[in-house]
């Protein structure tokens, strides 16, 4: 209705419907009292004169009186409907309804019939529930439904998503966390260090840094790189590089490599930075879209994932 | 806005044109009158009939309502043997398990269904509609009814003309209960082939049942109630589509129910013992026996018109009249608008001259086909289906250093009414492997199940060759473990990253 600024478009329709329905009336009030004129032994008779083809023309036959009843019934509907429902301009009808009401009032009764069957879950353990064949199927689901569009439906994420498989976990991996992740979303950002570094230093941390995890990189840069390390790096990363599950600082030492291990991929992590900085990734808060039922069993699902195999 | 009742002219058909060239009209009433738009229906009250016609129409009633009042309470395979249960969205007919998937089928049945009837209408009119349409099926019964307990027509007229009275009001409360107790086990026959019929029963003994299988019952009980016992031929006349159509569909060699008013005319009332040849009368003796019987109120003299649903009635009614008289039988007889023409007289040669034409030709083998390649495929139909859908989210993504991984979605459906096991195969690219998937897959009787399943190749290969970033086509073999017949080849795309 926004596009409708002016209150006299309510009016217009206003009166539009009600003349159309007033003319129904009219029209049928006056065709029940027309005659017309027809042949009683199968001689010439009226037609409405429309010819097709030459020679195909439409008798003018009465219909069954019941049937006019029948047209009378559909403006009673229609005035009765009106006065219940909106349908006049901006008239709101008597019964209140409205189509956001009714959605709400869906879901309302949807959440109500479902509920027991989460309830049953959320009494049990996160372990117990990770484990039950049941709970796991439905927890697939939410799963698929949620959270397969960015972390893949088999929970292997991509690029700058990560795998909900591994052990390697950027916030932790014991239900608390998982549910936090949930819950309140995670943002973990990665300030870009190329103005800092200038490229020499950037190739040296670079260097440094797939040294420490055991991939190929040029001794010399590997060690210059040390001391930029421990500057601009360690603060988050820690000193041997491990990570902070605190503030979800990756561990650089493992083979899990959130946006790859290339040299060209961690130059520009080195440089540009990650997350929010670049708009990239971001773990969205679901309290607003998941209510605790289905938080629970994706919790026991996600845990379940690397903790059972 | 179309006012009043349609129909086409071209349907006037042939003995309203031979009638205006050939015969002396003698007027005795006024030929027009004055009529509303809207008019008051007048009440049929159709004298009962006895014949060859009649026998055939109780046949197909028989016929019809055996299969549907009988089909819901046949057992198969530990279950209903015909069920259509919405609910699981499972069609279950006998043997077979049909799925959402497998709509085409319906889109067959409703193919072979038009063009059964084109082929029966080109060839003898509204056969559909004279003998197996449930209208004319469910009014059969009704008016049996109706007979058994208020007697024939002249009975009739004389009750509804009758004032009020105890008897009265007890035969017409007697009258109503029978067809509504019909109409309600109707109904409940109809809602049995949505909910298991014996389930169902027991709901309705224990007053158990849920809203919707009770507006079920009672609509479909109510609409059959309605059309049978009140609406009847105005069903037929002005609310039935098919009706109207079928009449397009005719031609002038289309079998359809005639009165020979060469023959007939000039009608007039005689004793048995003259000839009416010496007293220049025609063989249609005025009896009226033809309008009495008719269900739909019409005289078959002026010809055809469009309220005819061709059950034959006349044809029967008018027969004994002329067994009676010691006249030959077929003044009213199937026939077709050449045949008149040509004098041909009733037949079974003349008859299928008339039928066997390229139309009728045309239509049959149409049909034969169609119903030949759908058993066909029903035959051979795969209990497998697979659907494959590569995830949308993620291109691809490195599992090991130089192994590139794309992850799919498999649907894996089984038909069969028996658990499967299911081996996965893919094939397209050097390398390609699947992980993340326990081999065989279980998949329960009649069910669905979702994997998750990941495709990986390596992009380097030992003699040097590469794989070239892009999408490459793969193919996802499933194959039943059990049996090499029951096996599905999907295909999909696989992502090589640059």
């Amino acid at each position: 209705m926004s596009d409708f600024t002016s209150d006299g478009w309510g009016f217009y329709v206003t009166i539009v419907t009600l003349a159309s329905i007033a003319g129904c009336a009219v029209l049928l009030f006056a065709l029940g009292r027309m005659r017309v004129t027809r042949s009683k032994t199968g001689g010439p008779v009226e037609t409405t004169g429309h010819v097709w083809d030459g020679d195909l023309a439409e008798y003018n036959n009465p219909l069954p009186r019941w049937w006019m009843w029948l047209f009378y019934a559909t403006i009673v509907f229609a005035l009765a409907y009106l006065v219940l429902y909106p349908g006049l301009g901006r008239a709101p009808g008597a019964l209140g309804w409205t189509s956001a009401g009714a959605y709400v009032s869906e879901v309302k009764a949807q959440d109500e019939k479902v509920q027991p069957l989460y309830a049953k879950y959320r009494a049990m353990d996160v372990k117990a529930v990770a484990a039950d064949a049941e709970a796991r199927a439905m927890g697939e689901r939410l799963f698929l439904n949620y959270c397969a569009q960015c972390h893949g439906s088999d929970a292997g994420g991509s690029k700058g998503f990560p795998s909900l498989r591994d052990t390697d976990w950027l916030y932790g991996g014991d239900p608390a966390q998982i549910r936090a992740s949930i819950v309140d979303g995670r943002n973990g950002i990665m300030p870009p260090f190329g103005p800092v570094l200038g490229d020499e230093g950037v190739r040296d941390v670079v260097a440094h840094v797939r040294s420490r995890a055991g991939l190929p990189a040029d001794t010399l840069r590997a060690q210059l790189g040390k001391p930029l390390f421990a500057q601009n790096c360690a603060a988050c990363h820690g000193a041997d590089g491990k990570g902070n599950q605190q503030i979800g600082a990756p561990n650089l030492t493992d083979a899990v490599w959130l946006y790859g291990s290339t040299e060209a991929a961690i130059t520009e992590s080195v440089t540009k930075g990650r997350g929010e900085a670049t708009a990239v990734t971001r773990m969205p808060a679901h309290k607003e879209r998941l209510d605790p039922g289905k938080v629970d069993l994706l919790v026991s699902y996600v845990w379940g994932l690397s903790n059972l195999k | 806005m179309e006012i009043g009742d349609t129909s086409l002219r071209r349907a006037q058909g042939p003995a309203a044109d031979a009638g205006a060239a050939g015969r002396r009209v003698i007027p005795i009433e006024p030929t027009t009158e004055e009529v509303a738009l809207y008019e008051i229906r007048k009440t049929i009250h159709p004298r009962a009939v006895h014949g060859w016609f009649a026998r055939w129409r109780w046949t197909l009633v028989f016929a019809t309502q055996i299969v549907f009042y009988g089909l819901p309470w046949l057992a198969m395979n530990g279950r209903q043997a015909v069920l259509f249960d919405l609910g699981t969205r499972k069609f279950y007919l006998f043997g077979a398990v049909f799925w959402p998937q497998d709509v085409i089928y319906l889109a067959v049945l409703l193919i072979v269904s038009a063009l059964s009837l084109f082929l029966f209408t080109a060839i003898a009119g509204r056969l559909w509609c004279g003998y197996a349409c449930p209208q004319t099926v469910y009014t059969e019964i009704f008016m049996w009814i109706e007979r058994k307990i208020e007697g024939d027509r002249l009975a009739r007229i004389r009750l509804d003309a009758s004032p009020m009275s105890l008897d009265k009001l007890v035969v017409k409360t007697f009258k109503h209960t029978a067809w509504l107790a019909v109409a309600l086990w109707t109904g409940y026959t109809f809602v049995g082939y949505f909910t298991p019929i014996r389930d169902l029963g027991v709901r309705v003994i224990t007053w158990d049942l849920g809203s919707w299988e009770s507006f079920w019952i009672l609509f479909y009980a109510l609409a059959t109630y309605g059309n049978a016992g009140w609406l009847r031929e105005q069903v037929c006349k002005y609310m039935c589509p098919y009706a109207r159509f079928q009449s397009v569909m005719f031609d002038r060699d289309t079998l359809v129910i005639t009165y020979d008013s060469a023959r007939g005319e000039p009608r007039g009332g005689r004793s048995r013992a003259i000839d009416p040849r010496a007293k220049g009368l025609g063989d249609c003796v005025d009896c009226n026996i033809c309008v009495q019987v008719c269900p739909t109120g019409i005289d078959i003299r002026k010809g055809l018109q469009y309220e005819c649903i061709g059950c034959a009635a006349c044809i029967d009614g008018c027969n004994q009249v002329m067994d009676r008289m010691g006249y030959p039988r077929g003044l009213i007889r199937y026939t077709t608008e050449n045949a008149l023409a040509a004098g041909e007289g009733a037949g079974a040669a003349a008859m299928w001259k008339r039928v066997l034409r390229p139309r009728t030709a045309v239509y049959g083998a149409v049909l034969l086909v169609i119903i030949a390649v759908a058993i066909g495929s029903l035959a051979v139909r795969n209990p497998l289906k697979v659907d494959i859908i590569r995830d949308r989210g993620a291109l691809a993504r490195e599992a090991a250093p130089g192994r590139i991984e794309n992850v799919y979605r498999v649907q894996l459906m089984n038909t069969d009414e028996a658990p499967r096991r299911y081996a996965l195969r893919a094939s397209g690219l050097p390398g390609l492997e699947i992980a993340g998937v326990e081999q065989p897959v279980d998949v329960g009787a009649a069910s669905t199940r979702l994997v998750a399943l990941r495709l990986q190749a390596p992009i380097e290969h030992a003699d040097g060759r590469t794989v070239a970033p892009g999408a490459h086509k793969i193919e996802l073999t499933v194959e039943a473990v059990d049996d090499e017949k029951v096996v599905r080849h999907e295909q999909s795309t696989f992502i090589v990253p640059r």
